[in-house]
This record gives C-alpha cells, structure tokens and sequence, in this order.
C-alpha cells in the first residue's frame, strides 16, 4: 500500500482568527468550520464518511468524533481523534489518505478549532488530571507551558552553535511581511522590524515577547478525497506525496537532543516517499510556535545544515516574493493560534497557494510545498509534501 | 510548616517513593537497571532502555552541569508570582541522566550552559523535598 499520490486535499475551510471570542461554544466552531470545507470541495455532507478531529483544548470531551457526527447528523464509515498537539492536523492529512488507500472512506474531513480561554490554557483539561511524570518531576519547578521549554531549546541552539537573537527576529519579521498581506491574519494592519523584536520584554530567555505565538479563537478544516472524486472537484487538487511521523519525548529533559528534533527522521522520508529534495520546493509551510521552531525546522528538514539556519534566515527572503517563500499566511506567529487550528493553517496555506487562490500573497509557479507539524516541546513531528497537479 | 506552600507539588506514586524519601534524606536517589545497567531518571516501573522491569535504587552523586536553562520572567502558575525571575533548567547528571529543575544560590544572568553544579535539597512540605541545584566549584 502506498501514500504517494493516494488521496487530495479537495476543500478547505478556516474562521478568521480573533483576539475577541464570541462565547460560542467550540463544538460549534468546529461545525462552521467543517461545513466550510465540505462546501468549498464541491461536495454534499452525504458524500463525506470519513471525520477526523484534533481535541480542543479549551473544552474537554471524550469522543469528540462521535459529538461532531452527532451535531453533523454525520454518520462517518472512518472516524478518529488525533492528538498529537501542533502536530494534529498534519498527521490527520496522511490518516485520512491512508484510510481512503484502504477502503475504509472516500472523503474525509479533519477538523480543528478552539476558542482562546487564558484560565483553562496551563490548567487541568478536565477529569482527573493524569498522574504523569510531568506533574511530578517538572511541575514543581514552574516551568512555563511551552514557553520555557521552547526558550531551553533556543539557549542550547545559541550555546552550540552561535545563533543570534537577531537571527531568530528575522523569522518573526518576514512572516509579518506576508501577514501584512494577509487580511485574515490577527496583525495584518501592523507592521514589525527586527528592532522592535529585540526590544519587546524578555518572557523566557532568550526568546522575546514578539518570537512567541498569540492564542486566539479560530478553527479550520480540510476535506481529503480519494483520486476521483479529486479529479472532478472545483479546485486544482493538492496531493499528497509524501508524509512522514515520529515521536521522541514528552518532557524536554527526555528528548535525545535538543537542537536536533523528529524532524531529521520525518522530512527526509517524506522527500523520500514524494521523490524531490528541499531544493525542488516552492513554498516552506511550518510549524511557527517561536521563531527558534523555525530555525531548528529547516536545518533538520535539509534546507540547510544543521547549526546554520541562524545565518540562512538572514540570507535568505522568507517572505512571499521572496527566495524561500515561508509561512506566507503569516505563520501562526503573525496569523494567531487558535489551539490545534494553529497548525492546520499551515495546511490549508499550502493549499490555498498549490491551487493558485492565495490572492495578494500567491507564490509565482507554486507547484511543491513541504508542510511540518510540530507538537510538544518538538516531541512530536509529522512532515508532508504536497503538490499541485 | 509556618506558610501554606502555594506551588504545584509533586504526589509520590509507589514507584517514585524511594526518590522522594531520598530527597527528604539530603540524597539525590536514581534507579539503576539490574538488568542492562543504565541509570534511570524519572522513576519507572520497568527499564526505558531495554523494558526489564529489574530496576534497583542508587544513591547519585548529585553532581553535574547546566545543560540549558532559560530565565521564566512571567508566571505561569500563580504560586510562582513572587518568584520571577527564577532560573529553570535541564541539568545533565554526572550519572548521564537529564532532569528539569531550578539553578539557586547565583544570579540568573550569571547561569550558563556548562556550569558545574550540585544538588540542594529544599524542603517544600514535611513529606516533599526538591532537588534543586547550586554552582559548585569544579573539582
């Protein structure tokens, strides 16, 4: 059974981030934003049985599948909760083509969304918390959430191999650039220099308050299809080609390396699996927590070697009529987080880019595009590439 | 203990005990598997390294370095707020496991990557004592 070319994302839908929520409920996010992809795909409710979901995190519930059919009045035939934090959506993407390879759907829709809640965001998810050797070894130290985990992996990275806080500044401002362009995104009408980077407060050193993501409401979904109803759907279809998972740590003190992440093991085998090199893409859509996920991203994907993504960043125009088109959306860094919906934008920004609709910040000749998603502390990675007919 | 202590602490489970009465012992405790012989921090049921659940407890020397850090200068958990800033950090023990603790006794500008240091032991409540670490002069 192969991936390559098994299934397409044939429909995307995404709720404009907002710093503002609504007070709707999250379920009803997620069926917004479901429906919104079904119709984008040219295709009724009857003709998707697939349904895939990433948990939200501001509101728990078990069986999050079974809640979203139920509301749908969707009786799916493949249904799953993916729960592999940033890394979600893009390990729902390869889920859903390897479900269809086999049979069990022909179109599926993945679905993320959550609503910004500061109270519940480092709190207990509900229940009993688990008893995990995170609550006990690292805890009762005051470790903040992904923040300082993060901040750890940039002061080890600026240790080995001599990058700068300059360095990371200028992922933040190249993804500004093409936010800048991008009405959707949270700081579309607000523009940001390598200045202002360096002097926004230190949060967790070394990493600045503008090197580290904004949560906010949002949700966003794609439908994956098998290859004729691919075929016969209103927009260019967006296989995949190659993808790519694994899993190394939960608490950083755990992880094998922290400069090196999954991500040397997932790209490769997804170049690998799509037959191209990092040299043959067009457009770099990556998981953007902080500025240092980006750096460390590059390097292990084989954009550059490993310790220079510092001096890469600077070499190189990341933003959209650029050298190295990346995170044209704005990243989540400048689009906004709105929980696992953070890491599905990158999905649906390859997307909108390889069918040519990504308006005032379209990549000229957008054909591949290597797609990370990143969860935990670089725990968890899934790699895909993607590609336009 | 005079003042309630506001932060999050840790509940010891059967297989994690004998770290924590170590701890309040003033000894920094690690399991050893008996089987392939490799230190094991956090305590386990069964060896990460080649899954015997074999594991026998070793008294470590509380030695090792700073392996990175970063200063928190916002909260995150309400029990920390008059703390910030504090040094968080992954020391590597000189055993060759890694944990997460804070760096003590320095000034967080002064902490960096390879600076040797050694456990100290904080009392947290009459069951809990932290493992925390201080510079130590290198030896």
């Amino acid at each position: 059974m192969e991936l390559r070319r098994s299934a397409a994302i044939v429909g995307i839908g995404e709720l404009r981030p907002s710093r503002h929520p609504d007070g709707r409920p999250v379920l009803e996010l997620l069926a917004e934003v479901a429906r919104l992809a079904i119709a984008d795909a040219g295709l009724e409710k009857g003709d998707v049985d697939g349904l895939l979901v990433a948990p939200p995190l501001a509101e728990h519930s078990l069986m999050w599948p079974t809640v979203l059919a139920e509301y749908l009045r969707m009786h799916p035939t493949f249904a799953e909760t993916v729960d592999l934090g940033g890394a979600s959506a893009c390990g729902m993407v390869w889920r859903a083509a390897a479900a269809i390879r086999a049979g069990l759907c022909r179109a599926a829709v993945c679905v993320t969304g959550d609503v910004l809640d500061p109270d519940s965001f480092y709190g207990p998810r509900g229940g009993r918390p688990a008893r995990v050797p995170g609550r006990e070894f690292e805890s009762p130290f005051g470790p903040m959430g992904a923040n300082s985990g993060y901040a750890m992996i940039a002061m080890r990275h600026m240790y080995e191999f001599g990058t700068t806080s300059r360095q990371l500044a200028k992922v933040a401002v190249d993804q500004r650039v093409n936010a800048n362009a991008n009405p959707d995104a949270l700081f579309f009408d607000r523009p940001l220099t390598i200045e202002e980077v360096l002097a926004s407060p230190l949060v967790c050193d070394p990493l600045h308050l503008y090197e580290i993501v904004m949560p906010c409401t949002g949700a966003a979904a794609v439908v994956v299809a098998a290859p004729e109803i691919a075929r016969r759907g209103p927009h260019r279809p967006v296989w995949l080609l190659g993808a790519a998972e694994k899993l190394t740590h939960m608490s950083l003190a755990q992880a094998p390396s922290l400069t090196t992440s999954p991500i040397a093991y997932t790209a490769p085998r997804a170049f690998e699996m799509a037959g191209v090199t990092p040299q043959d893409i067009d457009l770099v859509s990556v998981y953007d927590c902080y500025t240092i996920t980006v750096v460390v991203t590059l390097e292990d994907a084989g954009f550059c070697p490993k310790g220079r993504g510092g001096p890469f960043v600077e070499e190189h125009d990341l933003t959209y009529r650029g050298d190295l088109p990346l995170n044209t959306h704005g990243g989540q860094l400048s689009f906004g987080q709105a929980g696992l919906a953070g890491g599905m934008s990158h999905v649906t920004e390859a997307a909108r880019q390889l069918q040519g609709r990504a308006g005032q910040r379209q990549v000229r000749n957008c054909e591949l595009a290597f797609v990370n998603g990143n969860g935990g502390i670089m725990s968890e990675e899934v790699s895909l590439v993607l590609g336009a007919d | 203990m005079a003042q309630e202590y506001r932060k999050p602490l840790p509940q010891p489970t059967e297989t994690s005990r004998p770290f924590w009465e170590g701890a309040r012992r003033g000894e920094l405790r690690l399991q050893r598997c008996r089987s392939c012989g490799e230190y094991v921090f956090y305590p386990r049921s069964l060896c990460p390294h080649c899954l015997s659940p074999e594991l026998g407890w070793t008294t470590a020397s509380g030695r090792g370095h700073v392996y990175t850090y970063t200063v928190v200068r916002r909260p995150a958990h309400p029990g920390f707020r008059d703390e910030v800033p504090y040094v968080l950090a992954i020391v590597e023990l000189e055993e060759g496991p890694r944990l997460t603790t804070n760096i003590v006794g320095v000034a967080p500008e002064e902490v960096r990557i390879g600076m040797p240091v050694e456990a100290v032991f904080e009392p947290a409540t009459e069951e809990i004592t932290l493992v925390k670490f201080r510079p130590r002069k290198e030896t």
